[in-house]
């Protein structure tokens, strides 16, 4: 398959990208300023990201359409208000996490964010229960922006008046330009900020908006070293197909009522480990020194039983100091509990640790 | 102190009788971005000519620093160690990684000099 390229593509060359292959995209990792800047400015600025590999997949249909999705999704989507948004999952028969997902309620049906890699078997999956009178739509002539940061709300306010009385997960339509834009109160980075969907055509004209207001431009790098201080997973990392919402300690994302009836994949399954509790849970680890733990490093219990293993490990800039996210044995998941994480086959002490690493500032 | 010397794994080495001081230079730096974690030798360890003796990782990944030059280290750089992001500010001067006694100068002869590694680094670009 061809390597594909966002609309911004030859934008993030000018402005001094450094790309990789990333889901089949051709996607800026960092520009000039690196990985640790980068993060920092989002944090006590503002930063854009390029995020328009994500699949922006738009359903429309009667009210069956609602039960279609709730086969896969454990939202409620009944009661989910239009312009409303929900972080949920599609699951598999066991349970198992397909993908993460934005879902958004719109005026003829929803929208769903989706990972760039999943995007293609989710659209699959999901198909599985629709009906014929439901139609589909992935859309590729738009482009997402996230504008994440402090400074988000006054910046994008000056540009489109209104975004400023957005609540946190929640959306509307706006006119730029001439043509209409939606814009979700969200993101990724446990700042303040807004995802931005825009045509392909107008995209320039807003990001040259956002640098005139000093935003800088944030690579892949970053976002991944921001989302993980939140605690947010990362598909393919801390979440796939044989992990379930329990495990992952995301049943706060199934809802409530969905959790006493059920009615959706896996649910069997999900009821006996939402009752019983799982074996294994995704928890926060913090290493003493300064060693970074990184994606499959070993964790043992402080009498040297291999426990579990890390998922995702970096340097959080903002908590200065290594934090990762991995999977234990329930037994040892609680907060401040010792371990050892084995590092280039040397063993390092350790905590589990709350999650987020860096308090969140969500506008709610 | 001797001229520099350069690697072709990017580790740079000069030559005070018959101490060497080893670093990464810094277009190596430049490759790595923002680094966050390094772990030097302790005094005594032998090392081989390219066999792995410190570790360096930026918020991208970890990666091996090889000695250019077989021998026993007489001294890790702890200041670096304390402080990673020093690498990236002057990594061809304070922050240097290990100092080793070396065995054979011919190792050190064997290496590139600033121009050749230069070219090197042009022709060879990541």
């Amino acid at each position: 398959m061809e390597v594909q390229k966002t609309a911004l593509y030859n934008y993030h060359k000018n402005l001094g990208a450094k790309f990789v292959p990333f889901a089949g995209y051709e996607m800026p990792i960092q520009y000039k300023d690196g990985i640790v800047k980068e993060h920092i400015s989002t944090r006590t600025h503002a930063g854009f990201f390029d995020v328009s590999h994500m699949g922006q997949f738009f359903l429309e249909g009667d009210e069956t359409l609602i039960e279609s999705l709730e086969k896969i999704i454990p939202a409620d989507l009944k009661n989910l208000k239009v312009n409303h948004s929900k972080y949920s999952f599609l699951l598999n028969n066991e349970g198992g996490i397909i993908d993460d997902l934005i879902i958004t309620r719109t005026e003829k049906g929803f929208c769903i964010i989706l990972n760039a890699a999943c995007k293609e078997n989710d659209i699959k999956q999901i198909s599985q229960f629709l009906k014929k009178n439901h139609k589909h739509l992935l859309n590729n002539d738009l482009s997402l922006i996230a504008l994440q940061g402090p400074k988000s709300v006054e910046i994008l306010e000056k540009l489109i008046p209104g975004v400023a009385n957005l609540k946190f997960m929640t959306g509307s339509n706006f006119e730029y330009e001439g043509e209409n834009l939606y814009v979700t109160r969200s993101g990724y980075t446990g700042e303040d900020g807004f995802e931005i969907s825009i045509s392909n055509t107008k995209v320039e004209k807003l990001i040259d908006y956002l640098i005139s207001n000093e935003v800088k431009p944030i690579g892949l790098g970053a976002r991944d070293t921001l989302r993980l201080e939140a605690g947010l997973c990362l598909y393919g990392h801390d979440l796939n197909e044989k992990i379930n919402p329990v495990e992952a300690n995301l049943k706060w994302a199934i809802a409530k009522k969905r959790k006493e009836v059920g009615g959706f994949n896996g649910w069997e399954k999900i009821k006996n480990l939402l009752a019983n509790g799982s074996e294994k849970i995704r928890v926060g680890i913090k290493p003493d020194g300064k060693v970074i733990a990184r994606e499959n490093t070993k964790i043992f219990s402080s009498d040297n039983n291999e426990i579990g293993f890390v998922t995702s490990g970096t340097f959080g800039p903002s908590v200065n100091a290594p934090v990762a996210m991995g999977y234990v044995k329930s037994e040892f998941s609680e907060i401040g509990t010792s371990i050892q994480l084995e590092v280039r086959g040397k063993k390092y002490g350790g905590k589990i640790s709350e999650l987020p690493f860096y308090k969140k500032s969500y506008v709610k | 102190m001797s001229e520099k010397k350069f690697s072709k794994k990017h580790e740079w080495v000069s030559l005070d009788g018959d101490v060497a001081t080893v670093g990464i230079t810094k277009h190596a730096t430049e490759m790595l971005g923002d680094i966050v974690f390094v772990e030097v030798p302790e005094a005594g360890k032998a090392v081989e000519k390219e066999g792995q003796a410190a570790v360096v990782e930026s918020t991208k990944a970890a990666s091996d620093v090889y000695s250019p030059i077989s021998g026993e280290i007489t001294e890790g750089n702890k200041a670096i160690a304390d402080d990673p992001g020093s690498v990236n500010t002057d990594p061809e001067g304070a922050s240097w990684f290990f100092k080793l006694k070396i065995k054979d100068k011919g190792d050190y002869d064997s290496l590139m000099s600033k121009d050749e590694y230069d070219k090197f680094c042009k022709e060879n670009p990541s």
